[in-house]
């Protein structure tokens, strides 16, 4: 049952780290998009219109196309998403809380109601949800030795190719922060945007790219749980409140994407472990799904009493930067 | 005659309405240090940011070695070998100094920080710096921090060096060090153009100087032929009369008496140096000074607004007769006992107004705790309000209009005539008429004048030494957090008020801690 406990708490993490690692891109060129709730929700409703598209349009079902199709309506959509916030507080110096708020509603309005069209559409009229096992099943293919190496193969090797992709863009992200220039000149903009333009650096250009690459990576969150942890099924509101808790990882991480997967693991098992003790009442199950906002508050008021300064968030987070203000 | 390593002709820049630099020319030769004076406010800044791609020239041409270059940004200054240091310093806090020394290089090739590392330790060994290029910024000291700024634009192979006030921060001794550094530089060849209003330093450093008033150029001296009372002077202009009333003060009493007041700011260092001084009632106390030397911790420490380390502000209490200290009071303490503060310039909204509520709600602000129920009574706020505006002739729509949506000027009035309302004892004006036009200013003086005949004794923080000579009974002089003179307005001059006010201190600014 531990092994049950443990796959299930990482394929629950995965969204979650996806989430966290864009989030942590973004604030690094100093914008808050508290829209990477609403992100992922596009990511993944846009990754359920391609796939219930090629589905319903192809005779001959190809594996390949079919994770194709839906991985590019998802990297669209949700680089739609981060254009549209990053041209609101970027260039028009927008307020960054009330643009990601807005956008959150925006985006999980627009995915229940493509969300209800297709489940219209499929003529599913019984349960509101839609089902797209054969797209899943593409999704879902693991690595074939993986069934022969016992309590090990199902421990390390039995997630999908979007779990294994979430770690790796996850280390990929803390190398570029510390190890290339691109990525020193990206946390100078989110830490002093008056420095980095004094230096130089296209400011705009390292906001807008943050925040559309971070974007991408979120919704990538929201495929992964619509084609791997719901097996392909799409049910309005499923998502439920994963973005926040991909924000909250954000904080417990750091603001380093490498402590986010551990961190990730951690919340995806606090968030399911009232599910594997036995006994508990419908009150304590209730509580055990506080836990991993009860940690996140534990790690803020730790770091804030710490108050070293590398663990603090970029300085200038949540501000608009404009050159000749005086 | 060599070619001039920068040379700008005819330089204009305007903020809105307001001219920032008029027509400037300046030529800086190949191993020469310009010193760029000026008070505060006469836009050496705005120049230097326009050679260096912060800002962009409205009119005239900059020149690098002859050939005329356009300068858009700070990318643009480097490919021309520019670098600036700033007053401000732009150093991002949690990196390193070598992390903040390579931003923004487009080196071709692998990023190694080892290799560049190497080369920051080469540069400072050739100028005798010593730093430790993995030291965070955020533990380093602000003359350590400076240091970075200066590798930071030779690592970029700069040949003109701009330093913005470069001085104003450090102890005499990293000055000191800081002139080695840059006769050194001037050495190898490079162009220095070293901004300040220390006369001292910049005849012991430069070899030309340059003197701006008020956004205008005018003119250019050799270092070694002129003195300190020449370029005071030029830079605090000739004397203009403004004939602005001054009645002689009458019923003159201590009122206010501070004693050996001092202070230290969050960077641990001194903004006030045993300030002493007297302020009587019916009598105008003027206080001039470079911005910056400590004006605004002082009427702050008066108001209770800032702590001080130590030192004594007694208030002598006509009411009452008795003597109260006013340290320990609450803020709120304190304007009750009738010392009111009004004016804080750089942010005049910030400090005293509320800038989306309406002059009526704006009058409230100081009277809302005497109300006796939980409800608002706007009956007398409202009056309160008619009569500033029609008293003090205030342009506005209504009392109904947010007082954001006012000009300058007439926010001042608002805020003036509502401390003035409270019949204060002590009034305090921090530059009341920056950014006014000559009849509101002229408005203002009356006031303030006004105030002085009723016997109070006014604190006028001015920076126009025509307007504190003609307006002021006393002046007193503040240069880097210390008193450096109390005068008598009627019997001095604006160059002898422009020597206390650049004069140095006995020890400058103590040593950090």
């Amino acid at each position: 049952m531990i092994v049950a406990f443990i796959t299930r708490a990482i394929m629950q993490a995965i969204p979650l780290l996806y989430g966290s690692t864009g989030e942590i891109i973004t604030e690094k060129s100093g914008h808050l998009n508290l829209g990477t709730a609403g992100v992922m929700y596009v990511g993944g409703i846009c990754g359920v219109i391609g796939a219930f598209m090629y589905e319903t349009h192809t005779s001959s079902f190809n594996s390949v196309l079919a994770v194709l199709v839906p991985l590019l309506a998802s990297v669209l959509g949700s680089a739609i998403m981060g254009l549209i916030y990053a041209i609101l507080t970027v260039t028009l110096r927008a307020n960054q809380n009330v643009t990601g708020l807005a956008l959150t509603t925006f985006g999980v309005g627009f995915g229940n109601f493509f969300g209800g069209s297709l489940i219209k559409l499929s003529g599913n009229t019984e349960i509101p949800s839609i089902a797209l096992s054969n797209t899943s099943n593409a999704f879902r293919t693991t690595l074939p030795f993986a069934d022969k190496l016992g309590v090990i193969g199902k421990l390390l090797f039995s997630y999908s190719f979007l779990a294994y992709a979430a770690i790796i863009i996850a280390f990929i992200a803390t190398y570029y922060f510390n190890h290339t220039r691109s990525g020193l000149h990206l946390r100078a903009v989110g830490e002093s945007p008056a420095t980095a333009d004094a230096d130089g650096i296209n400011v705009s250009a390292y906001k807008y790219g943050a925040t559309i690459i971070g974007s991408v990576i979120a919704g990538l969150g929201g495929l992964y749980y619509v084609m791997d942890y719901a097996n392909g099924v799409w049910s309005n509101d499923g998502f439920g409140d994963r973005g926040w808790l991909a924000i909250a990882l954000v904080i417990f991480a750091i603001w380093r994407p490498n402590i986010g997967i551990i961190g990730s693991f951690v919340f995806g098992g606090l968030f399911i472990i009232h599910n594997y003790i036995p006994g508990l009442s419908m009150g304590a199950q209730e509580i055990f799904k506080m836990a991993p906002y009860v940690v996140t508050i534990l790690v803020l008021i730790i770091v804030s009493t710490r108050k070293k300064r590398e663990n603090l968030p970029p300085a200038s987070l949540g501000l608009s930067y404009f050159r000749e203000e005086r | 005659m060599p070619v001039p390593a920068i040379e700008l002709r005819n330089i204009s820049k305007s903020f809105g309405s307001i001219a920032a630099n008029k027509n400037i020319n300046l030529t800086v030769n190949r191993g020469e240090i310009l010193s760029i004076l000026g008070e505060n406010g006469s836009g050496k800044t705005t120049l230097m940011n326009m050679i260096c791609g912060i800002y962009f020239p409205d009119h005239g041409q900059i020149f690098i070695d002859g050939k005329e270059v356009v300068i858009r940004s700070p990318r643009d200054s480097f490919e021309y070998k520019i670098g600036m240091i700033h007053q401000h310093f732009k150093l991002v806090d949690v990196f390193s100094a070598a992390e903040n020394i390579i931003l923004g290089m487009e080196d071709t090739g692998k990023y190694n920080l080892k290799k560049s590392i190497e080369q920051i330790k080469k540069i400072s060994e050739e100028y005798g710096f010593d730093i430790d290029p993995n030291k965070k910024i955020y533990e380093m000291s602000v003359s350590e921090k400076q240091t970075v700024e200066i590798i930071k634009v030779l690592y970029r192979g700069a040949d003109i060096l701009i330093l913005d006030e470069p001085t104003a921060v450090l102890t005499p001794q990293e000055t000191d060090k800081l002139f080695t550094v840059l006769r050194k530089m001037k050495e190898n060849g490079k162009s220095i153009i070293i901004i300040t209003h220390k006369l001292h330093e910049v005849l012991s450093i430069s070899d030309k100087v340059s003197v701006l008033r008020k956004g205008e150029y005018i003119g250019t001296l050799i270092t070694k032929e002129t003195n300190e009372s020449q370029l005071t002077e030029m830079m605090v202009g000739k004397k203009i009369s403004l004939d602005i009333d001054r009645s002689e003060p009458e019923g003159c009493e201590d009122r206010l008496v501070v004693e050996n007041l001092n202070c230290t700011n969050s960077d641990g260092i001194k903004t006030l140096d045993s300030v002493s001084f007297t302020a009587k009632s019916g009598e105008i106390l003027g206080i001039a000074g470079i911005a910056g030397s400590g004006q605004k911790e002082l009427l702050e420490s008066i108001a209770g607004l800032q702590k001080f380390d130590s030192g004594e502000i007694v208030y002598n209490n006509p009411k009452t007769g008795k003597a109260d200290n006013l340290k320990g009071k609450t803020p709120l303490q304190i304007r009750e006992l009738g010392v009111r503060l009004s004016f804080v310039p750089e942010d005049r909204l910030g400090m005293g107004l509320v800038g989306n509520m309406d002059i009526t709600d704006n009058m409230m602000l100081r009277s809302y705790r005497k109300g006796k129920t939980a409800f608002l009574k706007r009956g007398a706020p409202k009056k309160l309000a008619e009569k500033v505006v029609s008293d003090l002739e205030v342009v506005t729509p209504g009392i109904g209009t947010p007082v954001r949506r006012l000009s300058g000027g007439n926010v001042q009035k608002i805020l003036v005539g509502r401390e003035i309302a409270f019949a204060p004892t002590v009034f305090m004006a921090a530059y009341p008429v920056r950014g006014l036009d000559i009849n509101s200013s002229y408005l203002i003086y009356n006031l303030l004048n006004e105030q002085k005949e009723n016997g109070v004794a006014v604190i006028f923080v001015g920076e126009d030494l025509d307007v504190l000579l003609e307006l002021c009974d006393r002046i007193m002089v503040l240069s880097s957090g210390s008193v450096t003179g109390i005068v008598d307005a009627k019997n001095t001059t604006k160059e002898e008020l422009g020597i206390l006010m650049t004069k140095n201190s006995k020890g400058g600014y103590g040593d950090e801690q």
